[in-house]
């Protein structure tokens, strides 16, 4: 299935910015996060099509996921 | 009077800052007093002339006799205290347990090698009576808990979030909510930052943070230039200011996402899926 993934900030350093790729169905977002070396400990805001979703969530063909680091300072 | 004395030596709607002072040895009031007695009459202290028309007199005087709880006084709090004092808020209670070590010294405004080892709330108190004695600045320095938020946020139309710790984020967020206070929230890390403001009632703060496990953020690793406190902390500020004047549009709802190296800004949602 197709999947627009965006990435922000720190994630895009030796990555990308946006990118459409073929994940295997009953991809998660975890498995996306895997697949580009994501620690999930880094992860903060995860979007599908604008909306706020967990690790767990299922993709299904066409979905866009955002992906945002976790940030904590100030 | 003191308010006769405003009105006469005012000139063009404005009061120079010497004779301020002026009114509050002669009457022996403090400095806030006399603002206070200028704005009531739609003087403005002359420092506060470029404000116009932006501000206006009487938006100056809600300012004045806004209070505002700063938590944190570090990278964010410095430059919130800083602008919020020069913008006119009348008080301004700033909350913070630490002092200042060396690895503060490339971002945190009140920091100087001077300071080193002094309490942050301290350097803020005196930073802010050297800027703008009309200020009553709360110094506490004490590490913000629920235990003691609701009696230190009594009394605060608004509270700004400079801390740096996520766990305590989110409990602010809670006290905020039970006592009904709007907060602006703001964190950094690197080149990067976000600001949001959470309205009572809302949950902005854990739809944000809710895949968050424990520890810090990714400025673990990237850590804080100069820039980035400053840009999330002004970006508070004027939400702050809004949010008293009943101007403008708020984030509420919106996240403001900044990224310093791309250049980019852009608002995501607040919305969550089920």
């Amino acid at each position: 299935m197709i999947i627009t993934v965006k990435l922000f900030a720190s994630f895009r350093a030796g990555r990308f910015d946006i990118e459409t790729r073929d994940y295997p169905e009953g991809s998660t977002v975890a498995d996306v996060a895997d697949s580009l070396s994501l620690p999930q400990s880094e992860l903060g805001i995860m979007m599908i099509n604008n909306r706020h979703v967990k690790l767990d969530r299922l993709l299904v063909e066409g979905d866009t996921l955002a992906l945002f680091p976790l940030l904590g300072g100030g | 009077m003191l308010s006769a004395f405003v009105r006469d030596h005012s000139n063009c709607q404005l009061l120079p800052w010497i004779l301020q002072c002026e009114a509050a040895d002669y009457f022996n009031v403090s400095l806030a007093e006399v603002e206070e007695a200028a704005l009531q009459q739609g003087i403005l202290p002359a420092r506060y002339q470029r404000n116009r028309q932006a501000i206006s007199a009487s938006d100056q005087l809600i300012l004045f006799r806004s209070s505002i709880a700063v938590i944190g006084c570090g990278g964010l709090g410095g430059y919130v205290v800083e602008e919020l004092a020069r913008l006119g808020v009348g008080r301004i209670v700033v909350i913070d347990p630490d002092v200042f070590e060396e690895h503060n010294l490339n971002r945190q405004l009140f920091s100087t090698p001077a300071n080193l080892g002094r309490a942050k709330v301290e350097a803020a108190a005196a930073r802010v009576s050297e800027i703008n004695p009309a200020v009553t600045l709360t110094a506490i320095q004490e590490a913000f808990s629920p235990a003691n938020g609701g009696e230190l946020l009594k009394g605060c139309r608004i509270v700004v979030d400079a801390l740096d710790s996520i766990q305590v984020r989110l409990e602010l967020a809670e006290v905020c909510t039970t006592m009904n206070i709007p907060l602006v929230h703001g964190a950094i890390a690197g080149w990067f930052g976000h600001v949001t403001t959470q309205f009572p009632g809302d949950t902005t703060l854990q739809t944000i943070y809710r895949s968050w496990k424990g520890g810090k953020g990714v400025e673990q690793t990237l850590g804080n230039p100069s820039f980035t406190p400053a840009v999330v902390a002004s970006l508070e500020v004027a939400e702050v200011c809004k949010l008293l004047l009943g101007q403008g549009v708020p984030l509420r709802d919106r996240q403001l996402v900044i990224d310093l190296l791309a250049m980019e800004m852009n608002i995501i949602s607040i919305l969550k899926d089920a």
